[in-house]
């Protein structure tokens, strides 16, 4: 199972504890596994993006346009900056929130049109914020949207649940909880 | 069983596999984990010092008394540990000593994008690239066996995508090593013109010994494939030719300095095209032209920013005549920027520096984001504590910028190298004010502790500089001190020490809003109140929104600093509540 899976969020989402669990149930698997992340200034409440392949062979850390099984977008207008790099056939999980930049909070641009962009991709648009503040843990969404990824993947619901625990500390239900609205959401 | 590790985990890892004792460096990024993760394990000593040119120097003495040691910063930071980088390829090592050189392709959160491998030839040194992060620990053991073998002191190159990329490795039991015996030798280590003389000798004779060692060792690697085109590559870039030509023969150079000649030469006479594939400069086609031999480089592979894999193929392929497909088009949507946090102290200094038209000399750190829009604060930013240095030049040369002008520096920025610009500032009669912006921690890269926070890299309590009395030390009479969060006393202060006709050290004290405890209760806006002025969109904060031509303040984003209470005219930003409707 070769799969590539871009996180795309704003700094502070919480898209490298997300990672680190897929990675984790990928590497439990026995596949190899590359996790690429940027630290730094980009961390600032900047556009991120974690970079995720597993599969029997891996090289590049990096994954390149119309190379992405997955797309797991915190925020719409980082899911709009990356449609372009899911392959035909992949799928954007994207959370259902806008967090406007800083040249929309000053009037300098707008907001994009997210519909208008999202109806020439595979894309399902999530209210994982919603969802998670209902299960009282604003900070689960990463987890609601790995609840969707795992559906659509091959690994046995226990590994996620096992590496999730193992990553939350004293968020471990709380995380579970929202991992399990994501899974059993139904897409 | 393989454990996932970032590059930087597996350098600290190697490290403390090889017996490594000592390890010392000054934070940036990507480098900054591998000391963080290194001071983790037990039996070994490591420290922040204030600059990597410090760091170095502590690490020169710590492998000269006999521990193998492990140097660490980015590659800017080399830069500032040049001076004795350069002698010390002279003196030699005495345990190993390894300093790690990580490079920032793609400018991820650095100021230039230079090639450091170019360093190993500079200073005649041996360069090292991993190209995974298992390799990156094996590499720390074989760089320490090759430092002691060859008494060279050796660099460890690594990239953003090796420091930052979590890959499999594996881990291996530390070795128990001796402390091996310091012995006196002034011919050695003490660099005068006629000892120098003689170890550049020695240097070269090493230079031999390493040209001969660069054929055989197992770090330069020959993978036999298929087909008519082959490759010479090294680090990241490996993993992108594999990935775009799995099948094809790679000459994997794990040793960038000195390279194997003849190890080179046999590769190239098996295939017919020859690419050679590296980030940045054309460090290794420089090298393969002088050698006589035909390859294809730079003239298809860019040469700025970094390569991925489909670069790679494309520009290969289309080199071979096939057709390639165009990158998409960017989709018109608005950048999102790094920006400063809800709360962040740096946000009122600029806010004010904008109002006060001042020239602004910048320099490394958060702070630096006080460039962008709104704020639009700074003139000038180079390197760790150029804007003092500058303010006086601005002057010097035109003493119109008397009284106009201030540089900013951070706590750790000030203390890594900004004591001496304000002793030349004082020395040669400038009248410059420097803002020491005091957030009591190094945040752009972290919060790492430093001199003036109290606290060492291993958790122990140490004295504190008190930035007052070491600026008035330097002999500078006006210094002030004032809470980032008080608007008005800020510009006061701000505005009366750039009119002064002497040197001012203003130090704007608050804590960085991500230190624990900064966080107060969120404000909100009186819509009936708000006239819909923008005043408070000037701060550029991302908690605050312009909706309906009114102000909103997100309550999960806002930290409660109060500044923008402080610039609306009409009181419509109030403590409490948790929104607005």
């Amino acid at each position: 199972m070769n799969k590539n899976i871009l996180l795309a969020g704003v700094g502070g989402q919480g898209t490298i504890l997300a990672s680190k669990i897929i990675a984790g149930v990928a590497g439990r698997a026995g596949l190899k596994v590359k996790v690429a992340e940027v630290h730094g200034m980009a961390q600032r409440g900047g556009a991120v993006v974690t970079y995720l392949r597993f599969g029997s062979r891996v090289n590049s850390p990096l994954i390149a346009e119309k190379e992405a099984d997955f797309l797991l977008a915190f925020e719409k207008l980082e899911a709009l900056r990356w449609f372009k790099y899911l392959k035909p056939d992949g799928l954007a999980l994207v959370n259902d929130q806008e967090i406007y930049p800083l040249p929309v909070l000053t009037g300098a641009a707008s907001y994009p049109d997210y519909a208008a962009f999202a109806a020439e991709v595979n894309s399902y648009l999530i209210a994982a914020r919603e969802i998670a503040q209902k299960l009282n843990n604003p900070r689960g969404i990463n987890m609601v949207l790995l609840g969707l990824l795992a559906q659509k993947l091959d690994f046995a619901e226990e590994d996620w649940i096992v590496e999730i625990k193992n990553r939350s500390g004293k968020f471990a239900e709380a995380n579970i909880a929202c991992f399990q609205a994501g899974y059993n959401y139904g897409i | 069983m393989a454990k996932l590790m970032t590059g930087n985990e597996a350098i600290a890892r190697g490290a403390y596999e090889a017996g490594v004792k000592v390890g010392v460096g000054y934070p940036g990024t990507p480098s900054t984990e591998i000391l963080e993760n290194f001071a983790k394990y037990p039996g070994i000593y490591a420290q922040w010092s204030p600059n990597e040119k410090v760091a170095l120097e502590v690490g020169i003495g710590a492998a000269l008394a006999g521990a193998r040691t492990i140097v660490t910063m980015k590659h800017v930071g080399v830069n500032v540990a040049a001076d004795p980088l350069l002698t010390l390829s002279y003196t030699g090592v005495n345990a190993a000593l390894v300093l790690v050189s990580a490079d920032d392709p793609g400018l991820h959160s650095s100021q230039n994008e230079q090639d450091n491998r170019y360093y190993g030839k500079l200073a005649k040194i041996p360069v090292i690239e991993p190209a995974d992060s298992e390799e990156a620990r094996q590499y720390v053991k074989l760089a320490c066996e090759l430092s002691e073998q060859f008494d060279t002191p050796v660099i460890l190159r690594t990239t953003t995508r090796i420091a930052h990329t979590h890959t499999l490795t594996e881990e291996e039991e530390p070795l128990a090593l001796e402390l091996k015996p310091y012995i006196k030798n002034p011919q050695k280590y003490v660099m005068v013109p006629g000892n120098a003389k003689l170890r550049h000798q020695v240097v070269e004779e090493r230079r031999q010994k390493l040209l001969e060692y660069a054929e055989n060792t197992p770090l330069n690697r020959m993978e036999e494939g298929m087909g008519e085109i082959g490759f010479i590559t090294s680090g990241i870039s490996y993993q992108y030719v594999k990935e775009a030509f799995p099948e094809a023969p790679v000459l994997k150079l794990g040793l960038t300095w000195p390279l194997p000649e003849k190890l080179i030469v046999k590769f190239a006479q098996k295939v017919k095209t020859l690419f050679v594939v590296e980030e940045l400069e054309p460090y290794l086609e420089e090298h393969l032209r002088a050698l006589g031999l035909k390859v294809v480089g730079k003239e298809i592979i860019p040469r700025t920013g970094e390569l991925d894999h489909k670069i790679v193929k494309n520009a290969v392929l289309k080199y071979l005549g096939e057709e390639v497909a165009d990158r998409s088009l960017e989709l018109n949507l608005p950048p999102r920027p790094p920006v400063m946090c809800p709360g962040c102290p740096h946000r009122p200094v600029f806010y004010t520096l904008n109002q006060l038209k001042l020239t602004v000399t910048g320099d490394i750190g958060c702070y630096t984001l006080g460039v962008m829009p709104p704020l639009s604060a700074i003139d000038t930013t180079v390197c760790m504590g150029a804007g003092i240095g500058m303010a006086l030049g601005l002057e010097k040369a035109n003493p119109e910028f008397k009284g106009k002008t201030v540089a900013v520096i951070g706590d750790s920025t000030f203390l890594h190298s900004g004591i001496t610009p304000l002793i030349d500032m004082v020395y040669n009669g400038g009248t410059g004010t420097i803002l020491i912006l005091d957030n009591r921690t190094t945040a752009m890269t972290g919060h790492q502790p430093h001199p003036a926070t109290g606290k060492t890299l291993m958790g122990n309590p140490a004295p504190q500089v008190d930035f007052a009395a070491l600026a008035r030390a330097l002999g500078v009479k006006r210094v002030a001190v004032v809470d980032s969060f008080d608007l008005k006393k800020l510009k006061e202060v701000i505005a009366q020490e750039v009119a002064a006709a002497e040197v001012s050290v203003v130090i704007v004290q608050r804590e960085c809003a991500l230190l624990p405890n900064q966080g107060k209760e969120p404000l909100r806006v009186i819509e009936d109140n708000c006239t819909g002025c923008k005043s408070c969109l000037k701060l550029g904060c991302p908690a605050i929104a312009f909706r309906d031509k009114k102000a909103y303040i997100d309550p999960l984003l806002c930290n409660g600093c109060g500044v923008c209470a402080q610039v609306c005219k009409f009181s419509a930003i109030v403590k409490g509540g948790d929104s607005h409707e």
